[in-house]
């Protein structure tokens, strides 16, 4: 693929912008986010792409632009590419998880579960790059020292948003497994903190005794504008 | 404060509501690290007290207080630190970067300097003096060491014994009072913790103490939790938990390994 593609199309009213993807230029047209221009540059996605709607955390993406020194990061299915942008994409964050029986991590059995199981959060120096890292505004240092005081609860409120992309773990001089360790969290604030809901348990029942998996099995089948229709009209109900 | 040594938060909080003079905790704070870092050009273990500092001024607060030695400690010294150099300040607020930066008009308090001031409230609160008890005071290194930051004199302390007799108490002489308890040794290294136990608390025994009183969390763990390796078992109170009882407020002491409660039931303090 030519560089100057569009325009060699004859495509002139589209106006493209400059990137450069692992060191190596191309011209993409302005106004896709990463993702979709490193398709149009070329690049087949078989890691590091998911959701493509800002959900699952596949696709962190590592970047700078031309007249700045600091690297910024984001999601490539979230953020719309600039000319003059340098960047690389993840496929993959290598990093530790505690392993842990929901069963025997009651919070209050334990002086402080989430550091005997991510002993590294005491290592934290309050350098904030981790908020600064994250896609979704979260304020990952805050949660990280709530859970250092042991304040489980807010450490899964603070981290609810978080898709486990990484980002904040690629950038903590403490090397701090933030998303892991907040993923903890929130198991723990679902298992022992949060009331206990009839309604979840009722309709996993009902998923166990096979009652949605002809609607399931039609749903994979059905014609991709049918699917986004019937998603589109969904019924939303509140609880009880 | 919020899990091990939550003894000494209830406590210090009933008793200063009690004196008229109520601790607010703040909105937000972060962990200062524990150990303050001595090296000139390490700037970055400076951050997470410079934060806590940054959060008192963003609520409009020119006064911190702490109830944990270790944190007045590392707190003040760092504080100190940036109000002294005005270029180590200047690299900070470079890296708080998009963050306020730090103005350094907060002080550094321990829960001393503030009970310092209000002896006579104190006086005023006692409705059981506690006449029977006779107790050690202890200091450790945190409020006292380097000098520039000391609660009272480096070597020959006396805030907390006027603090106690305030409450009625026998307190002894204690010159092992300012001797290290061994600190974060007890990490990785408690047989170091354990002689030093043993020193302190053997000596305080001999001179006929029935109790240790401090005001760090880190020392009355030590304390308490490695005298099994000794032939010894006295109780180790925070100075808040003695004012609690002396005021007469109803305070758990769920987190003493040795548990007070049958010396204090002894006494005719607890019924
Ligand atoms: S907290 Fe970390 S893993 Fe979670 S979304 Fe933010 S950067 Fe990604
Ligand atoms: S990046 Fe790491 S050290 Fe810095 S605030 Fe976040 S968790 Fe703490
Ligand atoms: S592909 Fe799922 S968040 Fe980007």
């Amino acid at each position: 693929m030519t560089p100057d593609k569009a325009e060699d199309e004859g495509n002139e009213d589209v106006e493209m912008v400059e990137i450069f993807v692992m060191g190596k230029r191309y011209r993409v047209p302005k106004g896709l986010t990463i993702m979709t221009a490193l398709e149009y540059a070329g690049y087949k996605f078989t890691r590091g792409c998911g959701c493509r709607g800002g959900f699952c955390g596949a696709c962190s993406t590592v970047f700078r632009t031309e007249d700045e020194y600091k690297l910024k990061m984001d999601l490539a299915c979230q953020t719309a590419v600039e000319d003059g942008m340098f960047l690389v994409q993840l496929p993959f964050m290598p990093a530790v998880r505690a392993m842990y029986d929901i069963e025997e991590v009651e919070p209050e059995e334990h002086d402080n579960i989430l550091l005997d199981h991510y002993p590294e959060i005491a290592r934290c120096v309050s350098c904030n790059t981790c908020t600064k890292a994250c896609p979704q505004d979260i304020e990952v240092m805050d949660y990280v020292q709530a859970a250092l005081r042991g304040d489980v609860e807010r450490c899964a409120d603070l981290s609810f948003d978080c898709i486990q992309c990484g980002l904040c773990s690629i950038r903590c001089p403490a090397d701090i497994k933030h998303y892991h360790m907040a993923q903890m969290a929130r198991r723990i604030t679902g298992r022992y903190i949060h009331e206990h809901s009839d309604e979840l348990e009722k309709r996993v029942q009902e998923i166990k005794n096979g009652e949605y998996d002809e609607t399931m099995k039609e749903m994979v089948e059905m014609e991709i504008d049918k699917l986004k229709k019937t998603y589109e009209e969904r019924d939303i109900r509140e609880e009880g | 404060m919020k899990t091990k040594a939550s003894d000494y938060e209830t406590s210090a909080m009933k008793v200063m509501e009690k004196l008229g003079q109520p601790l607010v905790e703040m909105e937000d704070w972060y962990c200062c690290g524990a150990v303050q870092s001595l090296t000139e050009d390490d700037i970055m273990h400076q951050i997470a007290p410079i934060r806590t500092m940054c959060c008192a001024q963003e609520q409009g607060e020119d006064e911190v207080v702490t109830l944990c030695d270790m944190c007045y400690n590392v707190l003040r010294q760092a504080n100190d630190r940036m109000k002294d150099k005005e270029d180590d300040l200047e690299t900070m607020n470079e890296f708080l970067d998009e963050d306020p930066d730090y103005e350094g008009g907060v002080e550094v308090y321990h829960l001393f300097h503030i009970l310092k001031g209000m002896e006579d409230e104190i006086k005023d609160a006692v409705e059981m003096p506690l006449d029977d008890l006779v107790v050690a005071p202890y200091y450790g290194c945190m409020l006292l060491r380097p000098d520039n930051v000391a609660v009272d004199e480096t070597e020959d302390p006396e805030i907390m014994e006027d603090m106690l007799e305030l409450l009625g108490v026998k307190v002894l002489e204690n010159p092992k009072r300012t001797e290290c308890c061994g600190s974060y040794h007890t990490v990785n290294r408690s047989d170091i913790v354990e002689k030093r136990v043993e020193d302190i608390v053997s000596y305080a025994v001999e001179e006929g103490a029935e109790a240790i009183v401090l005001s760090c969390p880190l020392c009355q763990f030590n304390l308490d939790f490695h005298q099994r390796a000794t032939d010894f078992d006295v109780p180790i109170f925070y100075i808040t938990e003695l004012m609690a009882l002396a005021f007469g407020l109803d305070i758990d002491m769920k987190n003493h390994k040795i548990d007070p409660r049958s010396l204090l039931k002894e006494k005719g303090i607890l019924e």
